[in-house]
C-alpha cells in the first residue's frame, strides 16, 4: 500500500482529524489485544483455589466429587478427547470429499446452491442440533444403528452394553454434522486457491483427472490441515448438543455406546449448581484449559492457512 | 496390459468422483432433516400467543415465549453496544492502518478469537460480572455475547471495506478531502450495505447461543423489570424445555427452534446475495 504511506506521511504534518481518527481506531483495535489478556487473566486469578490445592494431579485424577470438595478432571478430557476424535473420523473424509466435489466437479449453477447449503450446516445454532440430535437422532441411534453395530461389530470393544443412544457415540455424530462444515469449505478455498498449472501439468502427463486431483490435494495439504485443525478447536468446546446427548456421566469407558462427561458440558450443568468456592474454581479450571487449548489449536490453524494463502499468491504472480 | 491399467485408472477416477459426490448428499441429508423436523415439530407451537404471552407454569396450556424473545433481543443489544463499536473501529483499522505489523497480530487475534469456544466467554463473563455484583444479571449476558460478537464485526467490516476500490479512494483524496473524512463518508458508505449484514450475521449468531447464557443471564419466568436481575432468552429457554418431560413445553422448544432458524436463514440468504452483488460489481 504505496497510497496509505504516502497519506499517513502527509497526514501527520498536516491534518489533527486524522491523527484523531487513526488514534481512535488503533485504540479499538489493541482493545481486542486487551481482550484476549483480560480472558486469561480472569480465568487465571479465579481458579487459584484448585491450582494450588491439585496441582498437575488436577489433569491426572478421575474423582469428581462436590460433596468432599475432590476435583479431577480426568473424565472430562477424556470425553472431550475421544468426542472429537470420533467427530474428526467421521468428518474428514466427508469433508474432503465435499470440498473435491464443489470445487473439481460441481458446474456453476450446482456450486451455488450446494455451497450455500454447507455453509447453512455451519450457521444453525448449536441449541438446534441438539433439539434434533436429541429427540430424532438418539432415537434412531437406540432402536436401529447400535444394535446393528452391536449385532455385527461386536468384535470391536467400542460397540458393548446396551444401546441407550445416549452416549459418546451419539456426540461423535453431532460434532462430526458440526464440524463438517467449517472443514468442507475452508478445504473448497484451499483447492481454489491451488495454480490451475498443477492440474494442467499433471493432465499433460497423462494422470487421471483423479490423480491430479490427489497432486492438487497434496499441494493444498498445509491449509486442508489448517481446516481439519480449525474443526478440531470447534468440535473441543461444542457445548449445547454435545450436552444434550452426551450423557454427561463422568466416567472412563472404552465401548461408544457408554455415557461421557466433556468439558464444555460440565461447564454448562453444573455451573449454576457450583455453591463451594472450591467447586467454582475447579470448574474455571476447567474453562481456562479450554481457553489455553482452543488458543493454541486456533493459532496453529490460522498459521497453517495463512502460509497457504501466501503461498498461493506467490504462485499467481 | 497397458490398456488394462488405462482403463482401471479411469474407471478408479469417476469412481472416486462419484463417492465425492455422495458425500455431499451425506452431508446433506441432516441439513434437511434438520429444518423438516424443526419446521413439522415446531410450527403447531408457532402462534401469536407464541409471541406475546409469558410462560404457563407445569400444567397449564397454552403460553408463550415472548418475555424470552424480547429477553434475547435485550441480551443482543447489549452485545451489540459492546461490541459493535470495538468492532467496527476494529476493522476500519485492520482495513485502512493495518498493513503492518500491529495490524497482523490484531487480525490474528480476531481469527484466534472467534474459535474461542462460546462457553469460555460466559465463565470471563461470570468471573467479570456475576462475581463482583454476587447475582446473575442481563449485563453478564450482554458482556458474554459482546465478546462472542466482536471478531464476527471486526473481520466483516474489514473484508467489506477492503472491497472499496482503491480508485475511489484516491478520487476522493485528490479531491482534497482529509483521510479520516474520506474513510467515514467515502469508504464506510459505500460498504455499508456489506457491513450491515455482517453486523446482522454476528447478530444473529449470538441470537443463537445459549451456553454463555445459562450462568450468566439466567432464565426468568417473568417480565423482565431491571437489567439487573436475571433475564430469559429464547435458547436457554429452548434447553429447559426441550430436557423437560412435558409434551407441551417440548413442542414450544421446537417452536423457539423454528424462530431462531428462520432468522438465521434469513440474515444468511441476505448476506449472501450482497456479498455476490459486490463481487460481480468488483469484476
Amino acid at each position: 500500500m504505496d497510497l496509505s504511506l504516502r497519506t499517513k506521511r502527509l497526514s501527520r504534518n498536516r491534518n489533527l482529524g486524522d491523527s484523531i481518527f487513526y488514534v481512535i481506531t488503533l485504540f479499538f483495535a489493541l482493545l481486542i489485544l486487551v481482550l484476549v489478556v483480560v480472558m486469561f487473566y480472569e480465568m487465571y486469578r479465579s481458579s487459584t483455589l484448585t491450582r494450588e490445592k491439585f496441582g498437575f494431579g488436577f489433569f491426572l485424577h478421575s474423582v469428581w466429587d462436590p460433596v468432599l470438595d475432590e476435583y479431577g478432571a480426568l473424565p472430562f478430557i477424556y470425553g472431550t478427547v475421544v468426542s472429537t476424535a470420533l467427530a474428526v473420523i467421521l468428518a474428514v473424509p466427508l469433508s474432503l470429499g465435499i470440498a473435491i466435489f464443489l470445487s473439481e466437479v460441481a458446474p456453476g449453477w450446482l456450486e451455488q446452491p450446494l455451497s450455500f447449503f454447507v455453509e447453512l450446516l455451519a450457521a444453525i445454532p448449536s441449541i438446534v442440533y441438539g433439539l434434533w440430535g436429541f429427540f430424532v437422532m438418539v432415537p434412531w441411534l437406540r432402536t436401529s444403528f447400535q444394535p446393528w453395530l452391536s449385532e455385527h461389530w461386536n468384535f470391536l470393544p467400542f460397540f458393548e452394553g446396551p444401546p441407550y443412544g445416549i452416549g459418546m457415540l451419539a456426540a461423535g455424530f453431532i460434532l462430526a454434522i458440526m464440524i463438517l462444515p467449517i472443514i468442507a469449505s475452508i478445504s473448497r478455498d484451499v483447492l481454489r486457491a491451488v495454480p490451475r498449472t498443477q492440474y494442467e501439468a499433471a493432465l499433460a502427463l497423462g494422470a487421471t483427472r483423479w490423480q491430479a486431483t490427489r497432486i492438487a490435494l497434496s499441494y493444498g495439504r498445509s491449509g486442508i490441515l489448517g481446516a481439519i485443525i480449525l474443526g478440531i478447536g470447534r468440535a473441543l468446546g461444542e457445548t449445547m448438543a454435545v450436552t444434550m446427548v452426551i450423557g454427561n456421566r463422568p466416567t472412563i469407558s472404552i465401548s461408544l455406546f457408554e455415557p461421557g462427561y466433556t468439558m464444555a458440558s460440565v461447564l454448562a450443568n453444573e455451573f449454576t449448581e457450583a455453591t463451594s468456592e472450591m467447586y467454582i474454581s475447579a470448574l474455571i479450571e476447567i474453562a481456562l484449559v479450554l481457553f489455553v487449548i482452543t488458543l493454541i489449536i486456533n493459532s496453529i490453524a490460522r498459521l497453517l492457512l495463512w502460509s497457504m494463502t501466501r503461498n498461493s499468491k506467490d504462485v499467481r504472480l | 496390459m497397458s490398456m488394462i491399467r488405462y482403463y482401471l485408472r479411469r474407471y478408479f477416477s469417476s469412481f472416486m468422483f462419484i463417492l465425492c459426490a455422495f458425500s455431499v448428499v451425506i452431508a446433506l441429508i441432516p441439513l434437511f432433516l434438520i429444518f423438516y423436523h424443526t419446521v413439522s415439530l415446531g410450527i403447531s407451537a408457532v402462534n401469536v400467543d407464541f409471541f406475546t404471552k409469558l410462560p404457563k407454569p407445569v400444567g397449564e396450556s397454552g403460553g408463550g415465549l415472548a418475555n424470552a424473545i424480547i429477553g434475547t433481543l435485550i441480551l443482543v443489544g447489549i452485545g451489540s453496544c459492546i461490541s459493535l463499536p470495538i468492532g467496527i473501529f476494529a476493522g476500519i483499522f485492520l482495513s485502512e492502518y493495518g498493513n503492518n505489523f500491529v495490524g497482523q497480530i490484531v487480525r490474528f487475534l480476531t481469527d484466534v478469537l472467534s474459535g474461542i469456544p462460546s462457553i469460555v466467554a460466559g465463565v470471563v463473563a461470570y468471573t467479570l460480572i456475576v462475581i463482583p455484583m454476587k447475582h446473575f444479571s442481563a449485563y453478564a449476558g450482554g458482556v458474554a455475547l459482546g465478546i462472542l460478537m466482536i471478531p464476527t464485526v471486526t473481520r466483516t467490516t474489514e473484508e467489506m471495506l477492503k472491497l472499496v476500490p482503491t480508485s475511489l479512494r484516491e478520487a476522493a483524496l485528490a479531491l482534497g478531502i482529509s483521510r479520516w473524512k474520506m474513510t467515514l463518508r467515502i469508504v464506510l458508505r459505500t460498504a455499508l450495505p456489506g457491513v450491515v449484514t455482517g453486523i446482522l450475521l454476528s447478530i444473529a449468531r449470538a441470537a443463537g447461543e445459549t451456553a454463555p447464557l445459562l450462568f450468566t443471564a439466567l432464565n426468568n419466568r417473568f417480565w423482565h423489570t431491571s437489567l439487573n436481575q436475571p433475564i430469559a432468552s429464547l435458547t436457554v429457554f429452548i434447553y429447559n424445555y426441550g430436557v423437560s418431560p412435558f409434551e407441551e413445553w417440548v413442542q414450544q422448544a421446537w417452536g423457539g427452534a423454528l424462530v431462531l432458524i428462520v432468522m438465521i436463514l434469513l440474515v444468511n440468504i441476505g448476506m449472501r446475495t450482497i456479498t455476490l452483488n459486490r463481487m460481480k460489481g468488483n469484476q
